[in-house]
């Protein structure tokens, strides 16, 4: 179907809407905080207007630098996990009867409405040594004895990817149910086998479904600031958790508000790289 | 045997029987059409050739080696889908030389390929074109151009015209005739357009309800349908009840018919008559009397309907041969008997 573009004021009204939320809940706030990243702090917790770099600069250090550089690499590791586990779960699972599929989802849904602390929690308890999962093998004869398995990278991941990966899956699935079913079928009697239908026909004919998945996941990656504190040392915690300490528990606004920016202004960055990357290799 | 055999070959949905109990032998090279009306079982059965069904009970041979499991991707066939499937992500050339890829061809080897494939369905200079650039008929060529890049055992169609509009479905019927010809692969097509079916077979298979009516030539099958169904289904014809008498004398809607014969023992029969073969005589000398209901001309043809005895009988004529009758006319039906098919009950 081809429309007419909008035309005349009217034409826009429909937006007008979104565009009023938008502007109330996102560039208002977002600008106060850019606005407070160059404010003068005070000691005992309050900051006057002014127009200082200060904050910045003291994020431009080999510390904050290396916390942003973790939590950068951290959410690209649980967007790739996520993203790896969940296309051929997503797969398989639209190619299961209706009802395996309504169960699935279901389950799937029911993490969602679980919150950060209770995820972090329980991760916590299933990695440890006393009530642990490795008490599972050790009773199957598969490992010595119990140990501990928090506080590590691991773990961190582990938590991450549990908490993101209904997203990833709930993210694929309208898109894999779309694929025309018989693609794969006809890759199939032209002489890939299963699996190479779905690295040389599904894979390929989702890129952009994919490219959007991980930068989705990376992204909510990113905000996550329990998980890291919950399952993981200090040298695990992302720059999230900075963020918070230094916004909650050191009353630092101005700083919390200049880390904060920075990272956007990153992970803007990066996802404008992705795309000009994805749209390099469809022309190519 | 070299060819394609189906043994028995039973699908079961449930308890839903979607083949039921298909027995045929396709000889090498030889072009098949499967034909019959929607759900009958054609793309179930065509699937199980192509192994991506497995059949509930029976075999299927290539070439006298079972492959009823063999898996698809090792049974070198090309596959023509209804909906193409070409793979969106790739260009025309890159669709047509995915067989070659998979199977690790050198790429100059892949290349020219191609390129004699693309010439081959008058798409020479395409390859570097997104398919979602192709007109319908474009598609279906380069479906077929990627189905037979590997030069396959077998070559599956399952209805590949149906999307196309009348004129150029006629074109492509001859195109897809002359190249089946021109490779001598042995050939499946499913269609349930009786027209495509008699321009392109040299065996035509009519199915009904998962089983198989008649397998044979297309004219065979014109000229000497096995049952009423098949007559029905394909072309025009009349149905006619016959009886026979203890004698042989056969009368047929109640006026007697010399020289036609009813197969030994049979009291009743269904017999079939092509509109083309009815001729209208004057009344009286061994013919049926009827009177002319209606005279349909559609210029090339000339459709007369003949009432006898309550029935509707239809014959067909050219102009030239065009008998003067009109609408409340007493006119004479002449059954000869060798046109007449007996069918089996
Ligand atoms: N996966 C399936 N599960 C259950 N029933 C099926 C399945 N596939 C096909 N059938 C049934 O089997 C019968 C034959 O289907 P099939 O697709 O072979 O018909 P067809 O002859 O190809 O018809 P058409 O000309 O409409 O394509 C139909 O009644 C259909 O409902
Ligand atoms: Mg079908």
């Amino acid at each position: 179907m081809r429309r007419e573009p909008p035309q005349t004021f009217g034409d826009y009204s429909p937006l007008l809407f979104p565009a009023a939320m938008l502007t109330i809940f996102f560039v208002v706030p977002f600008g106060t905080m850019i606005a407070v990243s160059f404010f003068q702090r005070q000691q005992g917790g309050f900051y006057t207007p002014a127009f200082v770099f200060d904050n910045y600069a003291r994020f431009l250090s080999a510390f904050f630098g290396g916390v942003l550089g973790f939590s950068l690499m951290m959410a690209i590791a649980v967007a790739i996990c996520c993203v790896v586990l969940a296309l051929p779960f997503t797969y398989l699972l639209t190619r299961m009867a209706r009802r395996v599929q309504i169960v699935w989802l279901v389950a799937l849904l029911s993490i969602l409405s679980l919150s950060e602390v209770i995820i972090g929690f329980a991760w916590s308890t299933l990695f440890s040594r006393t009530a642990g999962i490795t008490n599972i093998l050790v009773a199957l004869g598969l490992m010595g004895e119990a140990k501990a398995l928090t506080p590590s990278f691991a773990a961190v991941l582990t938590g991450m990817v549990y908490q993101a990966f209904p997203y990833t899956v709930l993210v694929l699935f309208p898109a894999l149910v779309r694929l025309d079913p018989t693609l794969t079928e006809a890759a199939r009697t032209l002489g890939a086998s299963p699996l190479r239908a779905f690295f040389t026909v599904v894979v390929p004919a989702l890129r952009n479904t994919i490219v959007a998945t991980l930068i989705m996941v990376f992204i909510f990656a990113l905000g996550s600031y329990l998980l890291p504190q919950l399952l993981g040392r200090p040298q695990h915690w992302t720059l999230s958790v900075l963020i918070t300490d230094q916004a909650i528990y050191q009353s630092n606004m101005p700083f919390a508000a200049a880390m904060a920016v920075f990272l956007v202004l990153v992970t803007l960055g990066l996802v404008a790289l992705t795309v000009i990357a994805g749209r390099k290799g469809e022309a190519a | 045997m070299s060819g394609l055999a189906l043994q028995n070959v039973v699908k079961e949905f449930g308890a839903f029987k979607a083949v039921n109990d298909v027995d045929l032998t396709v000889p090498h090279g030889t072009f098949v059409c499967m034909l019959g009306p929607s759900g009958c079982g054609k793309t179930t059965l065509l699937r199980m050739i192509a192994g991506l069904d497995l059949p509930t009970s029976g075999a299927i041979r290539l070439d006298g080696e079972d492959i009823t499991h063999v898996p698809t991707h090792k049974r070198n066939l090309g596959m023509v889908f209804q909906s193409l499937a070409l793979f969106p992500h790739l260009t025309v050339g890159e669709n047509i030389a995915y067989p070659l890829r998979i199977r690790g061809a050198p790429k100059e080897d892949q290349k020219k390929r191609v390129e004699d494939l693309l010439s081959m369905i008058h798409l020479t200079g395409y390859a570097d074109r997104p398919v979602s650039k192709l007109s319908g008929g474009q598609r279906q060529r380069v479906a077929i151009a990627r189905a037979l890049a590997i030069s396959p055992k077998l070559f599956l169609l399952d209805e590949p015209l149906s999307a196309l509009d009348a004129k150029l479905r006629e074109a492509m019927q001859v195109e897809l005739r002359q190249l089946q010809q021109k490779l001598g692969i042995t050939t499946i097509v499913v269609t349930h357009d009786q027209r495509e079916a008699m321009t392109m077979a040299d065996t035509v298979v009519v199915m009904s309800g998962g089983e198989i009516r008649q397998a044979a030539s297309p004219i065979e099958i014109y000229r000497r349908p096995a049952d009423s169904f098949v007559a029905d289904f394909i072309g025009q014809t009349n149905l006619i009840e016959a009886e026979s008498d203890t004698l042989n004398h056969v009368t047929v809607l109640g006026q007697p018919v010399p020289g036609l014969q009813l197969p030994p023992g049979a009291a009743k029969a269904t017999i079939s008559i092509r509109p083309e073969d009815v001729h209208l005589t004057a009344p009286g000398g061994g013919a049926l009397t009827g009177t002319v209901t209606f005279v349909r001309d559609l210029g090339g043809t000339i459709e007369t309907f003949v009432e006898v005895a309550g029935r509707q009988i239809v014959a067909v004529s050219t102009p030239r041969a065009r008998p003067e009758v009109t609408v409340g006319q007493e006119v004479g039906v002449a059954l000869t008997p060798d046109v007449c098919v007996v069918l089996r009950k």
